[in-house]
C-alpha cells in the first residue's frame, strides 16, 4: 500500500517505538500534524503541546537525559526552526539523543526567500551530530532511520531532519513505507570495544600509582555505566569526583565520593585533582570549567582518558594512556581483566593520599550558617535533597541556583540531575521538568531554578497545567542575576550593570493565574513544610518562591586563571586575594 | 609546519560545507581546498591543506573523521607522496623583449603557453606549489594580469591508497 509522506513519517516513529513527542504546530508541518492528530486518535503516540518551540526542545532533552530512550521533537519551518536553535544546540554541547523534525517550505518554493523558508539545515550545522534536508518523499524512511541511529549511537547528540511540505502532501506524492532493518554507514563506525593492550596498560598505570583519582563525566549517564564505575572505584578504593555532568553516577553519599571538580567544586576534589599523580578520566572531557587555567591544571598527573569520542581526547589535556570506547565497555573488559589476573587490589594502597584528601576535607568547604531571618539557598537544597532521600528527579537553570544545586542535593543514582551544563542555557529547567515528569508521572520532579532563568521559558507553566504536571518549582529568589552578579562583585568592583531585576512579578500570583499552586517563603522555619507539602501534592504543580539572601555568593570558587589550589572559600579570601594583587 | 590531508566524503549536498565549517568554527586555518568527485560516483575527495603543530593537526583529522559525511582521512605528510597544484597566469606580452623573457621562463619551468590574444600570454604551470611560488617570482618584471591556482592535491606513492 501507498502511503503520503506524513503517514511515513508516523510509520517511522512507530517503527522507532517512540510513543511521546513534543512540538508546536505551523504552515510547513499542517500535513504531519494531520497525521499526528490520527495517530493520537488511534493511541499510537502522544504528542506534547509546549509553548515555545525552546521548550518542546528543553522538554524532548528532559524526557531522553531522563530515561533511555531519545527525545523528539517537530517544529515548523522559519521561526519555529529558529526557536528550535537553543535547544538543538544545547542537546549538541550535553550529547543528547535527538531527532528534531522541522517542516520545510515546499522544494519549489526553496531558495526563493518564500514565507516562513529558512535555512535551518545550514544554521544548525555547526550544533547537530548530523542533519539531513529531505529531497524525495523515498528518502523520508531512510532518514529517519538514520536519524534515529545516529542520534543514539556512538557519542548521542541531535539529528535534524528538514522536510519540505509538498513531500508530506497526500494529494501529491504517495510510496511504499519500507523501513530498513540493518543500517551500515560506511562512514560512521564508532568504536566501542577498548583496544585491549590500552587498557591493559591502564591496569599497570593505576596500580603503580600512589595518588589516583577517578573522575567521572556524563559519558558515564549516556553510556549507563553507573555499575561499572563505582564497582571499579570501590574494588581500588580510589577517591571519586564527578563532573556537573556526571553527579550520581557514583553514590554521593559514598564515603570515597569527594563531590564536584572545577570552578565551583569542593576543595577536596579540586586539590585532589590538582596533587593526583594518576587521573583516571572516564567519559569526562576536560571542560574549561573544570580545569580552569591549563598550565596551572594537575601538574603531576599522568592522565588515562577512556572516552567514546577520539576528539574529547588530548583536546585540552594531553591523554598519556588515550582509550577510545564505550565508557561500560571499557570498564566490563577492565573488570573483566582483574577477574582474570585474580586481582585483589591492596585497599591500603593509598592510604597516604586518603590522609591528606580527609584533610582537605575536614575543612568542610561546603558548610553554611543558616540563621532563623533570611533564607539560605544552599539550605533549601539541602532540605530537599533530605527530603526525597537524594533519589528524587531534579532539574536545573543556569547560575547560583545550578552550582548550588550540583553541591547540595546528594544525588544517588545517574539520570536524576537533569542540567544544561555544556551551553549554560537559562530556561532550561522548566520544560526539561515537564519532560521528566512525562516520563516519569509517578516520581517527585522538581525544577530548582532562580528568578532570572525562571522567566526566560515561564509560559511552560501553561504546558504544564494542559498535561497536569505536578512539578515542584523551587524558586531560589534573590532578586538579582545571581551568578552575574557575583563575578561583578569579585572582578567589576561591584558595579552590578543590569543584574538587578527591579520589576520581579509576584510569582504567587503569576503561578496562579496559570492555575497551579503559589507559594512565597520567607522564613527559613517554612522551607522544610513548604518542600513537604508540594511534594506530597501529586496532583498539582507548586511553585515555590523562596525569598532567599540577596546578594549570597557560591562557594568554593576558582576564578579564571587560577590553579585548583587556589581556591575562595569565602567573600574574605576573595577580598584579600583582590588586595594583593592591587599591590602589585 | 604545512600538512596535506586528503579526505573521502559521501557525494552529498552540503559534505563541503561541513568540512570548511569545521575549520572556520574551530579557528584553523586552510591554505587552500580542492574537491572533486572521485571515480566513485558516490564519493568525492578533497584535499587540504593547513598549518599547525602536530596536536592541533592530530585534532583536525579527529574532528573530520568525526563529521558523518566523511568516510576516510589520511594526512599525506605521513606517507611518501606526490604533490602537485595547476596554475594559470595571464601576463602581458606587449613586446619583443616580453614575449621572449616569458617564454623562456616557461620553458625553464616546464610551462606551457595555452593561450595568445591581444598581447596576453596565458601560461599553464603544473608541479609543486613551492614550484608555481618560484614561477611566480619570475615574473615580478612583468605585467602579471591574473593568476589561478587549483590548490594542491596529493596522492601516495606505491601501494598505499586511500580508498574504500
Amino acid at each position: 500500500m501507498k502511503l503520503s509522506g506524513a503517514e511515513i513519517f508516523i510509520e517511522c516513529l512507530k517503527a522507532e517505538n517512540v510513543d511521546t513527542i513534543f512540538g508546536y504546530p505551523g504552515g510547513a508541518v499542517l500535513y504531519l500534524y494531520d497525521e499526528i492528530y490520527k495517530a493520537e486518535e488511534r493511541g499510537d503516540i502522544r504528542h506534547i503541546l509546549s509553548r515555545h518551540e525552546q521548550g518542546a526542545v528543553h522538554a524532548a532533552e528532559g524526557y531522553a537525559k531522563s530515561t533511555d530512550k531519545p527525545g523528539v521533537c517537530i517544529v515548523t519551518s522559519g521561526p519555529g526552526a529558529t526557536n528550535a536553535v537553543t535547544g538543538i544546540a544545547d542537546a549538541y554541547m550535553d550529547s543528547v539523543p535527538l531527532v528534531v523534525i522541522s517542516g520545510q517550505v515546499p522544494r519549489a518554493l526553496i531558495g526563493n526567500d518564500s514565507f516562513q523558508e529558512i535555512d535551518i539545515v545550514g544554521i544548525t550545522r555547526p550544533c547537530v551530530k548530523h542533519n539531513f534536508l529531505v529531497t524525495k518523499i523515498e528518502d523520508i524512511a531512510p532518514t529517519m532511520r538514520k536519524a534515529f541511529y545516529l542520534a543514539t549511537t556512538g557519542r548521542p547528540g541531535p539529528v535534524l531532519v528538514d522536510i519540505p511540505k509538498d513531500l508530506t502532501n497526500p494529494d501529491v506524492y504517495k510510496t511504499e513505507f519500507k523501513y530498513p532493518k540493518n543500517l551500515k554507514m560506511r562512514s560512521y563506525q564508532p568504536t566501542i570495544v577498548g583496544n585491549k593492550r590500552q587498557i591493559k596498560n591502564a591496569l599497570d598505570m593505576i596500580l603503580k600509582s600512589k595518588k589516583p583519582i577517578l573522575y567521572a563525566g556524563g559519558g558515564v549517564v549516556s553510556s549507563r555505566a553507573s555499575k561499572e564505575l563505582t564497582e571499579f572505584g570501590r574494588a581500588f578504593n580510589f577517591p571519586v569526583t564527578t563532573t556537573l555532568m556526571g553527579l550520581g553516577t557514583y553514590p554521593s553519599k559514598d564515603k570515597q565520593y569527594l563531590g564536584m571538580p572545577g570552578m565551583h567544586g569542593t576543595l577536596e576534589a579540586n586539590r585532589s585533582m590538582h596533587y593526583a599523580d594518576l587521573i583516571i578520566c572516564v567519559g569526562a572531557r576536560f571542560d574549561d570549567r573544570v580545569t580552569g587555567d591549563l598550565t596551572k591544571f594537575s601538574p603531576y598527573a599522568k592522565v588515562i582518558h577512556i572516552d567514546i569520542d577520539p576528539t574529547s581526547i588530548s583536546k585540552n589535556v594531553k591523554a598519556h594512556n588515550p582509550i577510545v570506547g564505550d565508557v561500560k565497555q571499557v570498564l566490563g573488559t577492565l573488570l573483566g581483566m582483574m577477574k582474570d589476573q585474580k586481582l585483589k587490589p591492596d585497599l591500603s594502597a593509598f592510604d597516604n593520599w586518603w590522609k591528606d584528601i580527609e584533610e582537605w576535607r575536614a575543612v568542610d568547604c561546603l558548610s553554611y550558617d543558616q540563621g532563623d531571618d533570611e533564607i539560605l539557598a544552599q539550605f533549601v537544597v539541602e532540605k530537599l535533597s533530605d527530603i526525597t532521600g537524594g533519589d528524587g528527579y531534579v532539574s536545573s537553570d543556569v547560575g547560583q541556583h545550578q552550582m548550588w544545586a550540583a553541591q547540595y542535593y546528594k544525588f544517588n543514582h545517574p539520570n536524576r540531575w537533569i542540567n544544561s551544563a555544556g551551553l549554560g542555557t537559562m530556561g532550561f529547567g522548566l520544560p526539561a521538568a515537564m519532560g521528566i515528569q512525562l516520563a516519569h508521572p509517578d516520581e517527585a520532579v522538581s525544577c530548582i531554578t532562580g528568578d532570572g532563568s525562571i522567566q526566560m521559558c515561564i509560559q511552560e507553566l501553561s504546558t504544564c497545567k494542559q498535561y497536569d504536571l505536578p512539578l515542584n518549582i523551587i524558586n531560589l529568589n534573590n532578586g538579582h542575576l545571581g551568578m552575574v552578579r557575583q563575578w561583578q562583585e569579585f572582578f567589576y568592583e561591584e558595579r552590578y550593570a543590569q543584574t538587578y531585576l527591579k520589576s520581579t512579578p509576584d510569582f504567587v500570583k503569576l503561578a496562579e493565574a496559570y492555575g497551579h499552586v503559589g507559594v512565597k517563603i520567607e522564613k527559613p522555619a517554612d522551607v522544610e513544610g513548604a518542600l513537604r507539602e508540594a511534594i506530597k501534592d501529586t496532583k498539582r504543580l507548586h511553585f515555590l518562591d523562596f525569598i532567599t539572601v540577596a546578594q549570597g555568593n557560591v562557594y568554593p570558587m576558582i576564578p579564571a586563571g587560577y590553579g585548583h589550589n587556589e581556591m575562595y572559600l569565602n567573600k574574605q579570601d576573595a577580598i584579600d586575594d583582590m588586595k594583593a594583587k592591587t599591590k602589585k | 609546519m604545512r600538512h596535506i590531508i586528503s579526505i573521502l566524503m559521501e557525494n552529498e549536498t552540503g559534505a563541503l560545507s561541513r568540512v570548511s565549517g569545521l575549520f572556520s568554527q574551530r579557528g584553523y586555518n586552510i591554505e587552500s581546498l580542492t574537491v572533486a568527485p572521485t571515480d566513485d560516483p558516490t564519493l568525492s575527495r578533497m584535499t587540504l591543506v593547513t598549518q599547525g603543530n602536530d596536536a592541533s593537526i592530530e585534532q583536525i583529522v579527529k574532528q573530520l573523521n568525526k563529521l558523518i559525511d566523511v568516510v576516510k582521512v589520511m594526512e599525506m605528510s605521513d606517507y611518501q607522496h606526490i604533490e602537485r597544484e595547476i596554475m594559470f597566469v595571464k601576463v602581458a606580452a606587449d613586446n619583443m623583449e616580453a614575449c621572449a623573457s616569458i617564454k623562456r621562463m616557461a620553458d625553464i619551468f616546464r610551462a606551457n603557453v595555452i593561450d595568445v590574444k591581444n598581447k596576453m600570454y596565458t601560461i599553464e604551470v603544473t608541479g609543486r606549489p613551492d614550484k608555481l611560488d618560484g614561477f611566480l617570482e619570475t615574473m615580478v618584471d612583468h605585467k602579471v594580469i591574473e593568476v589561478v591556482r587549483s590548490g594542491a592535491m596529493g596522492i601516495t606513492r606505491g601501494s598505499n591508497a586511500l580508498k574504500v
